[in-house]
């Protein structure tokens, strides 16, 4: 399981079936959004699509990292919402600011989860459920519970509203960098090991002499730093610092990782799966707009929400029932 | 717990030891504590006016906090509270509101409150089922429905918001028994209830054995799923109880509103109650403490003129005070 072997096509495939499943999925849906829809594989789809889900995958990203200790983060929407109000305060002096301010903002909400995990030892699920509502609070108190506008005179929409080098908006760039140094860490780096063990058994983990209480502070510092990361991508993209998003966004981003086959006891993942069970999601959405658009059937915003439950119970359905496959065998030999 | 172990032959010394005392009863000195503040501060709180509409307030979380007590007790959670509070309050004006409910007033009301409720035992009967059968996670199984059941009850309803006037129904939010609000007696006649289940039934005795040592009470015989699958199901039939309870107060309902984060209150009712995360102890009273604590809270910072926002805050730093508290208690 830990081998640092080159990577090995098949090897990834027998050791993680569900992330074959998900890519298989996001491939077929491609090609049937593409066999159907004339604009479906248009530069103006396909860049809007990564753009706005850009947000989804970083935050998806760091929840993977969470997720594989066997924590969970129930902090990230609020923790977005609370650092795009940052992020517009500081947009007046550039992304330069703007974004290292607004991403500090997030790992300080990290810090704190980290310190009631670790320290406190109150469950993860509580703690953060208890920044969730704090940065929420927050988010509504220093904006005064109103959309903040960002300074269009800087360089700040640059980020959600440009091109880089006319190809990619900047945010899917920058998002695409943290998601790359994101996979070699947990690939190649013992920090990475370290995540995967702690979620296989924390307690094995600490007598193995890893640094159990390091690599965990890292995962939430990771998760909130990434949570910053969406608010800047929120504020820049939309124009405005907003302290009411980000409801729901926790969900978005476990299913995806549910979707990417990671496992939520902890102990499996893939960063690259993720981002898969990302797309994916986001791509039904995509789908379901172009179905509506053609008429053929007339979905309701509030539709959304039951097919994404409906999407979670069939990857749960099927996890569980690899899962249910996997113990048998342990138990067999 | 080899400190612990150490202690013990300590306690009965002649000075009052406050630390042991402050963690068996945190949540009553907590109470003590709120009403004395307010006594001395808030302006008006000794009134019948008071008391009324904080019992109003109190009864759908003290409802839902029991049945999230049931839940935590055997171990497990319940994310999806909330939605089901909106899906059985988008049911019933729909029911009752129709032209079979209109034709059929008496035969409309029992329909309107029936078949939320059955609605809501079912989706505790699907959460149940993934938690016990197919052994997903709770936080996990609960989470489908707490994405998708308002979605479907804004669905149901277009998302429109749903008003009526009809005095029968709107009895379960506004009718008063000797005085006080009808719904308050009710919270206290199930806390009676479960109170009675969980202290004299062999199902009770199971949801503690399980939250206790799920694997032992397996061992044993016992009928695990079953009973597991029973929390889940009163956790959601209760819930159904306090959303149609929400949309009687209101005489209207709105499914984007309706038990908004309510999942957040039971958790916390239920914690603050005394009732222990890795499951074991189902405080059925210590639940409507908590749930009173929680009203209060939120009562004093808006008597006291603080905003919605700080009292999110105060929420947050609630919770994890009583999880450390309860740590500390473990260890």
């Amino acid at each position: 399981m830990l081998d640092t072997d080159a990577f090995d096509l098949r090897k990834y495939l027998s050791r993680n079936p569900q992330s074959v499943a998900v890519w298989v999925a996001l491939a077929a849906l491609i090609l049937f959004g593409l066999l159907r829809y004339d604009n479906f594989g248009g530069a103006y789809n396909i860049t809007s699509f990564l753009n706005y889900n850009s947000m989804f995958i970083v935050i998806s990203v760091g929840m993977c990292f969470v997720i594989m200790t066997g924590g969970i983060d129930l902090s990230v929407g609020s923790v977005a919402a609370f650092t795009s109000v940052i992020a517009a305060y500081l947009s007046p002096y550039g992304i330069q600011i703007a974004l290292p301010g607004a991403v500090l903002a997030g790992i300080g909400f990290g810090a704190i989860n980290a310190f009631s995990i670790i320290a406190m030892r109150i469950p993860p699920f509580i703690a953060t459920l208890a920044t969730m509502l704090g940065a929420k609070g927050g988010a509504l108190v220093i904006s005064d519970a109103q959309t903040i506008s960002v300074d269009w005179g800087s360089n700040f929409t640059k980020m959600g509203m440009e091109k880089a080098l006319n190809i990619l908006p900047w945010s899917i760039v920058v998002v695409a960098v943290v998601v790359v140094a994101l996979w070699f860490v947990l690939e190649k780096t013992t920090l990475g090991r370290t995540v995967l063990a702690i979620g296989g058994g924390a307690d094995a983990s600490v007598l193995m002499g890893l640094k159990v209480n390091r690599a965990t502070a890292f995962v939430y510092l990771l998760s909130g730093g990434c949570a910053g990361l969406a608010g800047v991508i929120l504020a820049s993209g939309f124009g405005a610092g907003q302290p009411l998003e980000g409801i729901g966004w926790e969900l978005s981003a476990i299913a995806s990782v549910v979707v990417g086959g990671t496992l939520l006891t902890g102990g499996l993942g893939s960063v690259t799966a993720t981002v898969a069970g990302a797309l994916l999601l986001g791509l039904v959405f995509n789908i379901l707009n172009f179905e509506n658009g053609r008429g053929t059937i007339s979905f309701s915003a509030y539709w959304q929400m039951v097919i994404r439950g409906g999407f979670l119970f069939a990857v749960i359905l099927f996890q569980a029932r690899v899962m249910s496959g996997r113990t048998d065998r342990k138990v067999q030999t | 717990m080899s400190t612990r172990d150490t202690e013990l032959p300590a306690a009965p010394t002649k000075s009052f030891e406050w630390g042991p005392f402050l963690r068996t009863n945190g949540g009553l000195v907590a109470l003590a504590v709120i009403l004395i503040f307010n006594i001395l501060v808030t302006p008006n709180f000794l009134q019948m006016q008071t008391l009324f509409v904080n019992i109003s307030q109190v009864a759908t979380i003290a409802i839902v906090a029991m049945g999230m007590t049931l839940v935590i007790a055997t171990g497990g959670i319940d994310l999806s509270v909330g939605a089901i509070m909106a899906l059985s309050g988008a049911l019933a004006p729909l029911i009752f509101l129709s032209e079979f409910g209109q034709a059929y007033p008496a035969l409309g009301i029992t329909a309107a409150i029936l078949v939320p409720l059955i609605a809501a035992m079912a989706c505790g009967l699907f959460n149940g089922i993934l938690v016990a059968n197919l052994k997903v996670q709770p936080i996990i199984a609960t989470l489908i429905l707490f994405i998708s059941g308002r979605g479907i009850a804004q669905v149901l309803t277009n998302g429109n918001l749903q008003t009526f006037s009809n005095p029968s129904f709107s009895y379960l939010g506004t009718g008063k028994v000797l005085g006080l609000p009808f719904q308050g007696w009710l919270a206290l006649g199930i806390a009676c209830v479960l109170f009675l289940v969980m202290t004299r039934t062999t199902f009770g005795r199971y949801v503690l054995a399980i939250g206790g040592n799920e694997r032992a009470a397996e061992l044993s015989g016992g009928p695990v799923k079953r009973v597991k699958i029973g929390v889940y199901m009163i956790c959601g039939v209760l819930s159904g109880l306090a959303g149609l309870i929400v949309v009687a107060i209101n005489s209207a309902s709105d499914a984007a509103r309706n038990g908004n984060l309510m999942e957040l209150d039971a958790i916390a009712a239920a914690v603050v109650g005394g009732a222990l995360l890795q499951g074991g102890r189902a405080p059925i009273f210590g639940a409507i403490i908590g749930a009173v604590i929680i009203q209060l809270v939120k009562y004093t910072l808006l008597a006291n003129g603080v905003e919605d926002e700080v009292a999110l805050i105060a929420k947050a730093i609630i919770i994890l005070a009583a999880v450390y508290v309860q740590q500390a208690r473990k260890e």
